[in-house]
C-alpha cells in the first residue's frame, strides 16, 4: 500500500476535528526530517487520536488503552535503528496510562510522545477527561468537574523528563517545529498538543485555544527547569513552546537495557550463544 | 524406615539465618560424595524471623519428591520443633541446642543436644553456626571427614583464608559432636553409598526455566517481582550482560507484558516472569497478543490464591485461570513441567512455538517445582534450533495475510520494504481498522486454524505402568515425581500414571484413552481438580475421583501414597 491509498481511506474522525491538522504536520515534520518510513513506528494506545497512525504511511502497532508507552519503549530498545513514536489521546495518556507515564519518563526512552490534549472523551462521547478544566459539565459530571485537572508539563518537569513541550494545533507551524525536535531529542520527548474536540467540548474551542495561549517567547531558557516549572503552572493564559531541554539526561534506557554501548545490535540480529551457554550451565550447575 | 529411598533430612529456623547456607552446603557435600540428592523448601513471607524449613534428601538412586518422614532435624532455632511437628518420629534424630527445645519436644526423637551457638560464637560468629551444622550431620552419618571439611574449606576460600579455615573447623567441631553420638547412641544412620552416577548439575526449577528461556532465545526480559516466580528474572539478570539480554524491571505487570509485546513485535524474544495476582494485571495483554498474533513467552510460578493467598507458598490453582484469561477468544499454548529437566526443555520450546503460531505461550510452574533442587545431568543443548520465523518484508506487506494454516508470515518494522502494520482492533489483511463482517468472520476463523495446527503436533502425554491397567492416574505439572514415588511406595503395580506437561490444547485421542481405563483418578495441588474440569471439558469424560490438596503445601509421597492406596481399594 503507498501513501496515495492511505489517503483514500474512510478516516474515522469527525469533519472538523483538530486531528486532521496534527497528522498533516506530522506528516510535514517526517518529511522535513527525511526519516525513511520503512525505519518508523508508530506506537499509539486507543482512542481517536491513536486512530493517526492508521492514516499514515508507517510501520505501527495500535495496542491498548493506556498501553503506547510501555510498548513504544521495547520496540526502541529491541531496536535502537527504529524511530519511535507513541501517539495517542489526554485520556490514554494521563487517564488510563497515567503510570506508565510516571515511569515512562524516569524511564527516558528514545522516543517522542505525541498527546492529543482536547480536555474531552471523545470516542466515548463526551465524558471529562484527566485534564478537563474544573466545572467543566458533561452527562457524566453532570455538577461539573470537582478534580484539580492534570498538568502533563508541570508533571513531567517535575519527573524531571529529558524534553516537555507544550503545542497549540492552531499554530501549524509551530507544531511542526516542535515535533520535529521533540523527534530528534536523544530521549523521551513530550508533546503536548492542544486540540479542540468539535463534537463534545463546547468549552475548549479553537477560539478558546486561540484567545487561551501565548507562546513562551525567544527569551524562555528551556535549560533553566524551575523557570519551565513555573511557566508550566501559568493558568491565566497557557504558555506554547519547549518548557524544558534537560541538558544531563541522556537516552540512557536503550543502552543501559541492551547493554551493548553506543551502538547496541538489535534483537532480531542477536543470536543465542550455544558455548557461553553450555559454560553456564557448568558453572551454575556445578554447587 | 526402608532406607531404599535413602535419608531425608530437615533443617528448620528462622528467615535470615542461614538455612540457605546449611542447603547449599549440603548439596555440595552430597554432590561431591557421589550421591543423589534433592533439596526443597516451605518458608514463611518475611524477611526476618518465621520458621521455615528445607528439606534434603539423599540417596544412592535419584530422588526427585519431598517426604515428610525425616531421619534428621537439625533445629536451628526454639520452636523448630515444634515446625516440623509430626515429621519426627521416634526414629528421627534431633539435633538442637538444648535450651531450643522443650522436654517434650527432645522426647519426640532421639535428641542431640549441640552447643552449635557456642561453638560460633568461638570461632567469631554465628555465621559458622551453619557450617557447624552440617558437620553434625556429616559425623552423624559417618561420612568421610577430611574430604568433606576439605569441601568446606573450598566453598569458603575466596571469603579469604581464614574465614574458609575456621569453617573448616566449624565443620570439624560439629562433625565430631555427631560422630560421638553416633557412636555412644550405636544409632544406624549412614551416608547411602553412591550406585550409579549421580547427575553432573544441581538446579532448580527457577533456574531450570531461566536457562530454558535463553536456551529458547529470550532477549529481552520485563517482570514485576513477585514471588516465587521472581528467580527466574534475578537469575537472567545476573547473565543478561554476558548474554545479551535486555532486562527491565517495569511499573507493574501491565507495563512489562506490554514491554514483552512490543520487543516481539521489533523482532526480540520477550519473557514475562510472574504469579497468579501479576498474571491478572496481564490479562489484557494477553488478549492483545491474541488479537495481534505477536508471540509471547508468559512464565507463571503459581502460588496459592485467591487474592494475595499465601505468598510463598505453592498451588496448581491457576490452570483454568490461565485457560480463560483474556477477554474475547483466541488461541494460546498452556504447558506446565513436571521435573526440573522440562521446566528447561519445556521454557525452551515455548519460545519456538510463539514464535512459529504466533500465540501466548504460558509456561505454568508454581512454587514447589521452582523452588526444588536436584542432580542431573547437564541440560543437552544440540538436536534444538532457536527459530525466528519473521520474514523481509515486501512492499506490498500483509500481516495477517489469510493463509491455508492460519499462520501469516510476521515481518517486523525495518526489515525489508513493507510496513508492518499489528492492530489490537480487529483489522484486515495489512492490520487496518475494520468493521467489516466478512473480514472480522475471516479473521476468526484464521486465528482458530493456528489451533488446529498446534493441536496437530501436541505429543501424546507421558505414559507410565502396565499395558493395560486398572486404575488410570491422571496428573499434571510438579505433581510428577511425587505420583511416581508413591504409587511405587503404595506397591500399586497395577495402576498407570498418565502425566501431562502440556496442557492446552490436549493431545488429539485422549478420548479413547481415557475411556479404556476402567478408574480414573485425578491428581491435583489444588482445591478443585482444575485440570480434570478441564479434560471433561475437551473431552466430554468425567474424572470422578480426584485426589486434591490445597493447604499451601506439595504432595508428600506418603500421603500421596495412603490416598492412592484407598482410591485403588475401593
Amino acid at each position: 500500500m503507498n501513501r496515495n491509498e492511505e489517503k483514500k481511506m474512510d478516516i474515522a474522525w469527525c469533519p472538523g476535528c483538530g486531528n486532521f491538522a496534527i497528522l498533516k504536520v506530522l506528516e510535514e515534520a517526517l518529511d522535513e526530517l527525511e526519516i525513511d518510513r520503512r525505519n518508523l513506528v508508530l506506537v499509539s494506545g486507543i482512542g481517536q487520536a491513536a486512530k493517526t497512525p492508521q492514516y499514515l504511511e508507517c510501520s505501527y502497532f495500535n495496542g491498548l488503552h493506556g498501553r503506547a508507552l510501555p510498548v513504544a519503549a521495547a520496540v526502541k530498545a529491541a531496536n535502537p535503528e527504529l524511530t519511535v513514536i507513541a501517539e495517542s489521546g489526554d485520556g490514554c495518556s494521563y487517564g488510563e496510562g497515567g503510570n506508565h507515564f510516571l515511569h515512562g519518563i524516569r524511564r527516558n526512552p528514545d522516543i517522542a510522545h505525541l498527546v492529543h490534549n482536547n480536555m474531552v472523551y471523545g470516542l466515548t462521547k463526551g465524558q471529562a477527561s484527566p485534564t478537563s478544566a474544573l466545572g467543566f459539565t458533561t452527562p457524566v459530571q453532570v455538577r461539573g468537574v470537582f478534580e484539580e485537572p492534570l498538568n502533563p508539563v508541570a508533571l513531567a518537569i517535575a519527573l524531571n523528563a529529558s524534553f516537555v513541550a507544550r503545542a497549540f494545533i492552531g499554530d501549524a507551524e509551530g507544531t511542526r517545529e516542535i515535533i520535529k525536535e521533540a523527534i530528534t531529542h536523544p530521549g523521551y520527548a513530550l508533546v503536548d498538543i492542544f486540540q479542540p474536540c468539535v463534537s463534545f467540548n463546547r468549552t475548549n474551542t479553537y477560539r478558546w485555544f486561540k484567545e487561551n495561549t501565548y507562546p513562551l517567547g525567544e527569551d524562555h531558557d528551556p535549560s533553566d527547569r524551575l523557570e519551565a516549572f513555573r511557566r508550566a503552572t501559568e493558568t491565566e493564559k497557557l504558555p506554547t513552546g519547549i518548557f524544558y531541554v534537560n541538558p544531563e539526561r541522556k537516552a540512557v534506557f536503550d543502552r543501559e537495557v541492551a547493554g551493548e554501548g553506543d551502538k547496541p545490535e538489535p534483537l532480531h540480529r542477536r543470536l543465542p550463544d550455544r558455548e557461553k551457554l553450555e559454560k553456564l550451565i557448568l558453572a551454575a550447575g556445578s554447587r | 524406615m526402608a532406607k531404599n529411598h535413602g535419608l531425608s533430612i530437615a533443617i528448620c529456623g528462622q528467615a535470615g539465618q542461614g538455612i540457605k547456607t546449611v542447603e547449599g552446603l549440603l548439596q555440595l557435600l552430597f554432590h561431591r560424595a557421589g550421591l543423589h540428592v534433592f533439596t526443597t523448601k516451605e518458608y514463611m513471607s518475611r524477611i526476618r524471623g518465621g520458621m521455615n524449613s528445607t528439606t534434603v534428601r539423599v540417596s544412592s538412586r535419584p530422588v526427585r519428591a519431598l517426604r515428610a518422614g525425616l531421619d534428621v532435624a537439625l533445629i536451628l532455632d526454639r520452636g523448630g520443633a515444634d515446625h516440623l511437628g509430626e515429621r519426627i518420629s521416634p526414629e528421627t534424630v534431633v539435633a538442637g541446642e538444648e535450651d531450643d527445645l522443650t522436654p517434650e519436644e527432645k522426647g519426640r526423637g532421639v535428641f542431640l543436644a549441640v552447643p552449635w551457638r557456642a561453638i560460633a560464637k568461638e570461632l567469631g560468629g554465628s555465621f559458622y553456626l551453619n557450617t557447624a551444622a552440617a558437620g553434625v550431620l556429616a559425623g552423624l552419618l559417618a561420612a568421610d571427614r577430611e574430604a568433606m571439611a576439605s569441601a568446606v574449606a573450598e566453598k569458603f576460600s575466596a571469603k579469604g583464608e581464614e574465614v574458609a579455615g575456621k569453617n573448616r573447623e566449624a565443620f570439624g567441631r560439629g562433625f565430631d559432636a555427631g560422630e560421638r553420638f553416633r557412636k555412644d547412641r550405636d544409632l544406624e544412620l549412614s551416608l547411602p553409598s553412591p550406585a550409579g552416577e549421580a547427575g553432573k548439575v544441581i538446579f532448580n526449577g527457577a533456574e531450570a526455566v531461566a536457562l530454558g528461556a535463553l536456551a529458547g532465545g529470550c532477549n529481552f526480559l520485563s517482570f514485576y517481582p513477585m514471588s516465587p516466580a521472581t528467580g527466574v528474572g534475578v537469575f537472567i539478570a545476573g547473565q543478561a550482560g554476558e548474554l545479551g539480554v535486555e532486562v527491565e524491571q517495569a511499573e507493574d505487570e501491565i507495563a512489562a507484558a506490554n514491554m514483552a509485546l512490543g520487543a516481539w513485535y521489533a523482532g526480540g524474544r520477550g519473557l514475562v516472569t510472574t504469579s497468579g495476582g501479576g498474571f491478572a494485571l496481564m490479562v489484557e495483554s494477553l488478549s492483545l497478543a491474541g488479537v495481534t498474533e505477536t508471540p509471547l513467552v508468559i512464565h507463571l510460578g503459581q502460588r496459592p490464591g485467591p487474592g494475595t493467598g499465601l505468598p510463598t507458598r505453592t498451588e496448581q490453582g491457576d490452570l483454568l485461570f490461565t485457560l480463560f484469561a483474556g477477554h474475547g477468544d483466541f488461541p494460546r499454548i498452556i504447558l506446565a513441567p513436571g521435573s526440573v529437566e522440562e521446566a528447561f526443555y519445556l521454557t525452551r520450546e515455548a519460545f519456538n512455538l510463539a514464535d512459529r503460531f504466533q500465540v501466548p505461550v504460558i509456561v505454568l510452574t508454581d512454587q514447589y517445582l521452582l523452588d526444588s533442587y536436584r542432580d542431573l545431568a547437564p541440560f543437552d543443548l544440540s538436536g534444538f534450533e532457536v527459530e525466528n520465523s519473521f520474514v523481509e518484508t515486501g512492499p506490498d506487506y500483509r500481516r495477517y495475510a489469510l493463509t491455508e494454516d492460519g499462520i501469516s508470515p510476521r515481518g517486523i518494522p525495518g526489515r525489508g520494504e513493507g510496513l508492518v502494520r499489528a492492530d489490537s482492533d480487529e483489522h484486515d489483511e495489512y492490520g487496518r481498522i475494520t468493521e467489516d463482517a466478512a473480514v472480522r468472520a475471516a479473521m476468526v476463523e484464521k486465528r482458530f486454524r493456528k489451533l488446529a495446527e498446534i493441536e496437530k503436533e501436541v505429543p501424546e502425554p507421558e505414559y507410565s505402568g502396565p499395558e493395560n491397567c486398572r486404575t488410570l492416574i491422571i496428573g499434571w505439572g510438579s505433581t510428577r515425581e511425587a505420583v511416581r514415588e508413591a504409587l511405587e511406595e503404595a506397591g500399586l503395580e497395577s495402576a498407570g500414571h498418565l502425566h501431562f506437561s502440556r496442557l492446552f490444547p490436549l493431545p488429539p485421542g485422549l478420548k479413547d484413552r481415557l475411556e479404556k481405563a476402567e478408574r480414573l483418578v485425578a491428581v491435583e495441588n489444588n482445591a478443585t481438580g482444575q485440570f480434570a474440569d478441564l479434560i471433561e471439558l475437551r473431552t466430554g469424560v468425567k474424572i470422578e475421583r480426584r485426589i486434591l490438596k490445597a493447604d499451601g503445601g506439595p504432595f508428600t509421597v506418603e500421603e500421596l501414597a495412603e490416598s492412592l492406596k484407598k482410591e485403588a481399594a475401593r
